[in-house]
């Protein structure tokens, strides 16, 4: 179903980003999360520098899957990217 | 304080001026609960859904209720996170859509 591993960027306060982890794991997905507000000094900005490459306004949830970037609790382009029927 | 007590002293405040909580009370009271965990982490009340830098003058944008809820309430019925939103946002007579980030992306640093 998925092409490619699957990475979340998060924050640990937000609804939207809580909902994306709530659909993955009711997906049953392998994923990678990391929830950027936690993290401090060099591991914080090398994440932010991640996230706003793959969306310069670096908001949250941004989820990656192979090449594909979603942005925000999309539900039905997750379950697009994801390969996953609605 | 909880997320019980925050809503209580905040819907006195937003009500009368057409903000509502969220019907959905988990989603609310996970948003407040936010709210309060960054009232610990920063000392000011900074967005839930947004990354905030840490520096008060430069969040100020995003000290909730944000400088975004206003226009994002006009336009979509709620706030970009979802925890204000007009009365016919929750009587589901609006269309219920993501709110976009609104937030210009220079205002943003962390």
């Amino acid at each position: 179903m998925t092409s490619g591993p699957v990475k979340l960027y998060a924050l640990s306060t937000c609804g939207h980003c809580r909902a994306a982890k709530r659909l993955l794991d009711a997906l049953a997905v392998a994923y990678d999360v990391t929830d950027v507000d936690l993290l401090e000094g060099e591991e914080r900005a090398s994440a932010v520098a991640e996230v706003r490459r793959l969306n310069p306004r670096c908001s949250f949830p941004t989820l990656v899957v192979g090449e594909e970037v979603v942005v925000g609790y999309r539900e039905d382009e997750i379950r697009r990217v994801l390969g996953v029927a609605p | 304080m909880d997320p019980r007590d925050l809503r209580e002293r905040l819907r006195r405040l937003q009500e009368p001026q057409g903000y509502f909580f969220n019907r959905d009370e988990a989603r609310t009271l996970e948003l407040l609960e936010g709210l309060l965990v960054n009232v610990d982490r920063y000392g000011y009340m900074s967005c839930p859904c947004r990354l905030a830098s840490g520096d008060r003058d430069r969040d100020a944008d995003i000290i909730c209720p944000c400088a975004y809820r206003e226009a994002d309430v006009r336009e979509y019925g709620s706030c970009y996170c979802g925890l204000y939103v007009s009365r016919e946002w929750n009587e589901e007579r609006v269309p219920r859509v993501y709110v976009p980030e609104r937030r210009p992306p220079e205002r943003f640093s962390a």
